[in-house]
């Protein structure tokens, strides 16, 4: 049976001239004026699991055409993705660093925005039963203290943290995001770990923040920017819009983000505040 | 189509469709390791192979995974032999747990060892409290979880050839006088060789890809957990060459292995 007849050129043609249209006929893009749909696909870091989930639904009651898709992780992990092609429309880091690497390889061309500032503090778990009181603490050899690498956002606060309180701590292991850390604290598997104010508040009642003074601690800026090439660049500038905006500013501060200018602020996020944790 | 008549003496010739299938397998399989070649920083790889912590890696890796082995061997043999030669109530139910992690997720693993010596472990939070034995974050953990997604390769590698084996060699040692110990050593293992070292040599891979459970449960610290698929991964996001230098070290390691081991051993010891 020769395999090139007419008839199987015609159908293997047809085949592919469906699969172009097929493909070609991704989420509708959508113009000015037009209301918002499609699938928006969020790459955000890990400490705003809580936060963007709670802002992804309030953004999808008011256009409920948009369905948004939410990618948690290390900002770093994140940013290695983006750079090997994965599907971000919007790209939400922890640290202005990790956002600089995706401008510098062009994937982000658009001016990034800082929508949220945040502070580190120790978790320890529920009744900090070994009584950490402070940094130093930390530096005791038997402590069991987990952290990320460097190259995730909280790993590098981290290490400037301790580097500004003057003390030496050698982790028991390099994790794979803040998350992460926290989950280690909470089972009890570690004793300690930095994270963020807002891990610590999300944790609720299975962890104990232990503060970090003024002066050792740093000021997190969380930029965001849609990714160059997203597939549904207006559904993008919707989400980063609605994140800017008062429900988004409102929801961040919920979960006890800091104010968009806290570098200036004299005041901390008040840890006091009732927290809405998503369910 | 090609006549399919044999000449006598010619090798065997497969099917032209089997062929294209066994064909785009191979392609299939070579391919990533082409890509990695192609994409590799040749110019760079002395530089990065000399880095501190590659050798720290590569020698956490071989060293636990040494371990593992030979911890699936010690352990596993005897489990092979229970579960090939002795009837007891509930064997399929007990083989099936031995090799439950084999089918696991690797992080799946990692964490139900946790739930089991972690810290706060069923077993593990005695440990703890009564020795001061901690097992995450320390090599014996890197060991520990190794050999959990290893063994059961061995076992199972092990079993099937001792089913295999005719007993009445065993039997025939000992009617003429030998221990029971003297004739599984004498006897049935020699004749299990093949089959123990390619269990051996597959749990040996098996513990040194080993990385779901190793991460999740051992923790990632140069020197005592990072070994090379946890570096590998690690270097990914802020190295990329770094990575792509580790993994085709990590690839020359294992082949090496592989195919000096496969000829040398696996030949069927002659019957004297």
């Amino acid at each position: 049976m020769r395999l090139a007849t007419s008839r199987n050129v015609l159908a293997v043609a047809v085949a592919v001239a469906a699969m172009f249209v097929a493909a070609g006929a991704g989420p509708a893009s959508t113009g000015p004026g037009e209301d918002l749909d499609g699938d928006v696909v969020v790459f955000a870091a890990a400490s705003l699991t809580d936060a963007f989930t709670a802002i992804g639904a309030a953004f999808e009651s008011e256009n409920p055409d948009i369905d948004l898709a939410f990618n948690f992780g290390a900002s770093s992990s994140l940013v290695a993705q983006i750079r090997e092609g994965a599907p971000a429309d919007v790209f939400a880091s922890a640290d202005e660093r990790t956002m600089e690497e995706l401008v510098e390889v062009e994937q982000i061309v658009a001016e990034p925005a800082t929508f949220a500032t945040n502070r580190l503090a120790i978790v320890v778990e529920r009744g900090n039963p070994l009584g950490i009181a402070a940094l130093e603490d930390l530096a005791e050899g038997d402590l069991v203290v987990v952290t990320c690498d460097p190259a995730v956002p909280i790993g590098s606060y981290t290490r400037e943290v301790f580097a500004a309180a003057g003390i030496d701590v050698t982790p028991d292991s390099y994790e794979e995001n803040v998350r992460a850390i926290l989950t280690k604290v909470v089972q009890g598997e570690a004793d300690a770990g930095v994270v963020y104010v807002t891990d610590v508040l999300a944790a609720g009642d299975d962890a104990e923040e232990v503060a970090i003074p003024r002066e050792a601690n740093v000021v997190v800026s969380y930029p965001i920017a849609p990714v160059r090439g997203a597939r549904n660049a207006a559904g993008a500038a919707a989400f980063i819009d609605f994140v800017l905006r008062e429900t988004g500013q409102r929801i961040l501060a919920e979960f006890g983000f800091g104010p968009i200018d806290a570098a200036a602020a004299t005041t901390s996020p008040d840890p006091t505040l009732p927290v809405t944790t998503a369910a | 189509m090609a006549s399919s008549r044999k000449r006598a003496g010619a090798p065997d010739r497969l099917p032209l469709p089997a062929l294209m299938l066994a064909s785009t397998a191979i392609v299939f399989f070579a391919l990533p390791f082409a890509g990695l070649l192609w994409r590799a920083p040749w110019s760079a790889v002395w530089d990065t192979l000399s880095d501190d912590g590659v050798g720290t890696a590569l020698r956490l890796s071989i060293v636990s995974s040494l371990w593992a082995t030979a911890l699936s061997a010690v352990f596993g043999v005897p489990l092979a032999w229970l579960l090939a030669r002795v009837a007891f109530p509930g064997r399929a139910l007990v083989r099936a747990l031995c090799t439950l992690s084999m089918v696991l997720p690797p992080v799946v693993g990692g964490i139900a060892l946790f739930f089991a010596v972690g810290r706060r472990g069923l077993v593990g939070q005695y440990l703890d409290r009564w020795f001061g034995i901690t097992l995450p974050f320390t090599t014996a953990a890197v060991v520990v979880a190794q050999t959990f997604v290893a063994m059961p390769f061995l076992v199972l590698t092990v079993e099937a050839a001792l089913r295999q084996h005719d007993r009445r060699f065993d039997d025939a040692a000992r009617t003429l006088g030998a221990s029971r110990w003297y004739a599984f050593r004498r006897v049935t293992l020699p004749a299990i060789r093949p089959a123990l070292v390619a269990g051996a040599v597959l749990a040996w891979a098996r513990a040194l890809g080993e990385f779901g459970a190793t991460i999740t449960f051992a923790g990632n610290f140069p020197g005592t957990t990072q070994t090379m698929p946890l570096a590998i991964y690690v270097a990914r996001e802020t190295d990329q060459d770094k990575a792509i230098v580790l993994s085709l070290l990590l690839i020359a390691v294992s082949f090496v292995v592989l195919v000096g081991l496969r000829d040398r051993w696996m030949s069927r010891p002659t019957t004297t």
